[in-house]
């Protein structure tokens, strides 16, 4: 259909004002079925969020999504990737920017950009302990504050006693 | 009166918080300074026990998170798992997956208008709201023999066929809600007291509503005409003829009306779905141990919450390397503060009341 034709277009010019941008932190980009999908170094995960926010009108935080690769390394090796979820609207076209981050290593805070990544990088801190520079409230958020280990990482058990509860 | 500020403790036991839900808030005086949710109480750990079971063994476990609309949980997971998998769904289980899911978005709101209603104070409507819904229950009941956790949409399809009786049933007890509708609109729409407790209480504008993440009924009482059914069409949703409704005020009477004008709007999707129910199959054939080459896919859809979403990332075997859900009233409470900020301390109830939460899809 020609309205989607038109709609690729306009995503791939959207990747190339990206990637003039962001230069060689953007490691890979693709535009198909209405949604973009980008993968960046994290140092630039702030200024690449408020891009797309300001620039190219994605409005709305979706999601932030944690994977644990400790058994899966997947191409970047790190041994965490972060997913950010973003929604333009109207329009209804998706984004999708991809970060590694390593264990022990922190992710600058999205909250200055999207007000709505506060409970979701508190979530993510609370399962996966990938700390937030700059949010302003981070603390566990479903977990006691004494609960020891994150329960999403790959290494932690199902079943069994941990200190604090 | 000398003191300022005092700290109030609300929950996690409170009637009104819909689950184990526990406020920290600051008043001065009546009048709201900030509210601090606690959650966890109800976490069960779901996301951390999806990686130890089989694809088909989660859908059951999806009714827990919503279970005041189940059906539209295992919707939602079972298109994640069926976009990631590639499978098609015929055409005549996605119908039947609409009847079911606007069935439950009737339940989920008929039940909120009864809760809501009774957190103001007006006892008789949350009788009516109950009486309507018991009806719909009964629907899932004679389709599956649950009522609450229905768990009766399966990958591949749903698990069993719409037969002509229980149709029959479902157009009948559709008759009967308008009415029912009709007599709680009589006792809320012009009441004094309802519309002292709703009307410009809790407002927030368009821009914030979609900076906090709002979705659902109280993204659209601003006004913002933004629900995947039409934006993102799934389950043959663009086969049917229905209207978003929108409110202009984003406040609790305004969240009120957007979800009683859903209400008729899903009894107009459900007539036409069983109007047009395709003949076919109501069930793909799916293996009985699926397993997911490594990939990942992200779905939505419109729950009478709001937006839920399911991200599924399998890494080859029966069991996924990861299931992240996507919860609406997670992100919709987290405007809570911003909604009662400046408003008096007896209205909080109200606000938390007009966002629909429901703490098991929060907890998880």
């Amino acid at each position: 259909m020609p309205a989607d034709r038109a709609d690729q277009s306009k995503l791939r010019k959207a990747l190339d004002a990206l990637a003039g941008r962001f230069g060689d932190a953007v490691l890979a980009g693709a535009a198909d079925k209405g949604e973009l999908a980008v993968r960046l170094t994290k140092d630039v995960i702030v200024p690449a969020l408020s891009f797309f926010k300001e620039e190219l009108g994605f409005n709305a935080f979706e999601d932030l999504v944690v994977f644990d690769n400790l058994n899966s390394p997947d191409e970047g090796g790190a041994r965490f990737t972060v997913v950010y979820r973003l929604f333009k609207f109207p329009g209804a076209v998706r984004a999708r920017l991809t970060v590694e981050v390593g264990d022990g290593e922190s992710l600058p805070s999205a909250v200055p950009v999207y007000r709505a990544a506060d409970w979701a990088e508190r979530e993510a801190f609370d399962m996966f302990g990938i700390p937030f520079e700059g949010h302003p409230d981070l603390r566990r958020i479903y977990l006691p504050d004494d609960f020891e280990g994150h329960p999403l990482r790959k290494d932690f058990p199902l079943a069994g006693r941990t200190g604090g509860l | 009166m000398a003191f300022r500020e005092i700290d109030l403790n609300m929950g996690p036991q409170h009637p009104s918080t819909h689950g184990v839900l526990r406020l920290k808030l600051a008043v001065d005086n009546e009048v709201v300074l900030r509210v601090e949710p606690v959650l966890g109480y109800l976490h069960r750990g779901m996301e951390k026990l999806w990686e130890s079971l089989t694809y088909t063994q989660i859908v059951p476990l999806t009714d827990r998170l919503d279970y005041l609309a189940s059906l539209s949980n295992n919707l939602a997971y079972c298109l994640a798992v069926e976009k990631l998998a590639g499978i098609e769904v015929p055409r005549r289980a996605r119908y039947i997956r609409v009847v079911l899911a606007e069935l439950q978005r009737l339940a989920s709101h008929l039940a909120w208008t009864g809760f809501m209603a009774n957190d103001i104070g007006a006892m008789s409507v949350l009788l009516y709201g109950f009486e309507a819904r018991e009806d719909i229950l009964d629907i899932f009941e004679e389709y599956c023999g649950a009522r609450l956790t229905v768990h009766g949409i399966r990958i591949g399809g749903a698990v069993h066929d719409l037969d002509g009786p229980l149709v029959s049933r479902i157009r009948a007890v559709l008759e009967r809600i308008p009415k029912r509708l009709a007599d709680i609109r009589s006792l809320l729409d012009e009441n004094r007291i309802w519309k002292e407790r709703t009307v410009g209480i809790g407002r927030i504008t368009a821009g914030e509503a979609i900076d906090y993440g709002l979705t659902g009924p109280p993204l659209r009482a601003c006004g913002v005409a933004w629900d995947m059914r039409k934006d993102i069409p799934y389950s043959s949703y663009d086969d049917f003829d229905f209207d978003v409704p929108l409110g202009t005020n984003g406040d609790v009477y305004d969240r009120y009306l957007v979800r009683l004008e859903e209400i008729c709007q899903s009894i107009r999707i459900v007539g036409q779905a069983l109007d047009g129910l395709p003949e076919g199959e109501f069930k793909a054939k799916v293996p009985r141990v699926l397993k997911i080459a490594p990939g990942e896919a992200f779905h939505t859809i419109e729950a009478p919450k709001g937006v839920l979403g399911f991200t599924v990332r399998s890494n080859g075997t029966d069991k996924p390397e990861r299931v992240k859900m996507k919860s609406p009233s997670f992100i919709n409470l987290q405007s809570l503060e911003h909604l009662c900020q400046g408003n008096l301390f007896s209205d909080v109830i109200g606000i938390l009341g007009s966002l629909d939460i429901v703490l098991g899809e929060i907890d998880k």
